[in-house]
């Protein structure tokens, strides 16, 4: 039974979110989850002061459903499911990051300098996850949806659009990965 | 009823994108730089069932577990909003590790600074907001 706390390789992985997709459909309803974050704006009250934010946000309930669910599921992976959170990211990767300041690539989930305790004092790993995120949540909604509405979706209905965005998410990864990070991260 | 379904496919959801590592910030970097195949092979195989069962539902006229029709909503013909909305987009996603699916998976999981990125991400759907109409769609 050890098997289980083995992380699941992509062949499990990818069958599994077309199935996700596919139960949503079943049930009525579209895969996309940043449509979640204009919802939450509309709850904190944006809706008063900007019009994008006045839409009945009870129709997306639904979807705020999910990702409470997708957060318990979180929890039970991490906790339940997995022994070591170790991500074997590959040798070359490893090296790399090592040389930009992460020691913690190929030891742990996510990188200890942005998402230990400790960033909460370090006022760079703030900043990156401030700018990071709000890069996400903005570029989203420009574009009208995020990995799950145009790369899976969006491209799954075959969807023009969808593909432009998907190539505009590449030349924005690999500017920030590529040219960007040696420049923060040092 | 309808809730407690929305609660077990978020529950799968949130599992898959823990187990399947696409949750980490690692396996992201090293997808765009070409590292290994992983993350290729979970978007490739994700998307050619996903094309499948779509097209199938779409040609066979496939009712919902409720008898009700299945709506896809085709995205508004355009391209500089896809585009620049999608370079913002993937600058963030490099940057953070983290796409709105997996954000909330990973609270669940215990890593509370995800919760800045979380906060900074409605902030910066607020900013969308508040410039719409003075940006290229």
């Amino acid at each position: 039974m050890n098997w289980i706390y083995d992380p699941w390789p992509w062949y499990i992985s990818g069958p599994m979110i077309a199935l996700i997709m596919f139960l949503l459909l079943m049930v009525g309803k579209n895969f996309g989850m940043s449509a979640n974050l204009r919802t939450l704006c509309t709850i904190c009250g944006a809706d008063k002061k900007v019009d994008f934010f006045n839409f009945d946000w009870k129709s997306q309930q639904w979807n705020l459903i999910v990702i409470l669910g997708a957060s318990f599921g979180g929890f039970l992976a991490a906790h339940f499911l997995s022994k070591d959170l170790a991500v074997a990211i590959s040798t070359e990767t490893i090296n790399n990051l090592n040389e930009l300041g992460f020691s913690s690539a190929g030891k742990s989930y996510l990188p200890n300098e942005l998402y230990g305790l400790q960033a909460f004092l370090n006022l760079k790993s703030i900043l990156v996850l401030v700018i990071g995120g709000v890069l996400v949540g903005f570029g989203a909604r420009y574009a009208g949806g995020c990995t799950s509405g145009h790369a899976i979706s969006g491209l799954s209905d075959l969807q023009l659009p969808s593909l432009i965005a998907v190539v505009g998410f590449f030349i924005g990864g690999l500017t920030m990965v590529h040219l960007i990070f040696p420049l923060i991260f040092k | 009823m309808r809730t407690l379904i929305y609660v077990v496919i978020g529950i799968l959801f949130g599992i898959t994108m823990f187990k399947s590592e696409a949750a980490s910030w690692f396996r992201i970097y090293e997808m765009f730089r070409f590292e290994s195949f992983h993350m290729y092979g979970i978007i490739g195989s994700a998307l050619a069932l996903g094309v499948i069962v779509v097209q199938y539902i779409k040609k066979y006229k496939i009712k919902s577990f409720y008898g009700e029709t299945i709506y896809f909503h085709p995205k508004a013909k355009s391209f500089r909003r896809y585009f620049y909305g999608g370079i913002i987009f993937g600058l963030g996603w490099a940057l953070a590790g983290a796409c709105p699916g997996p954000m909330f998976t990973l609270v669940g999981a215990g890593f509370l600074p995800i919760g800045i990125v979380i906060i900074s991400s409605l902030i910066g759907t607020y900013i969308y907001g508040l410039l719409k109409d003075n940006l290229p769609h």
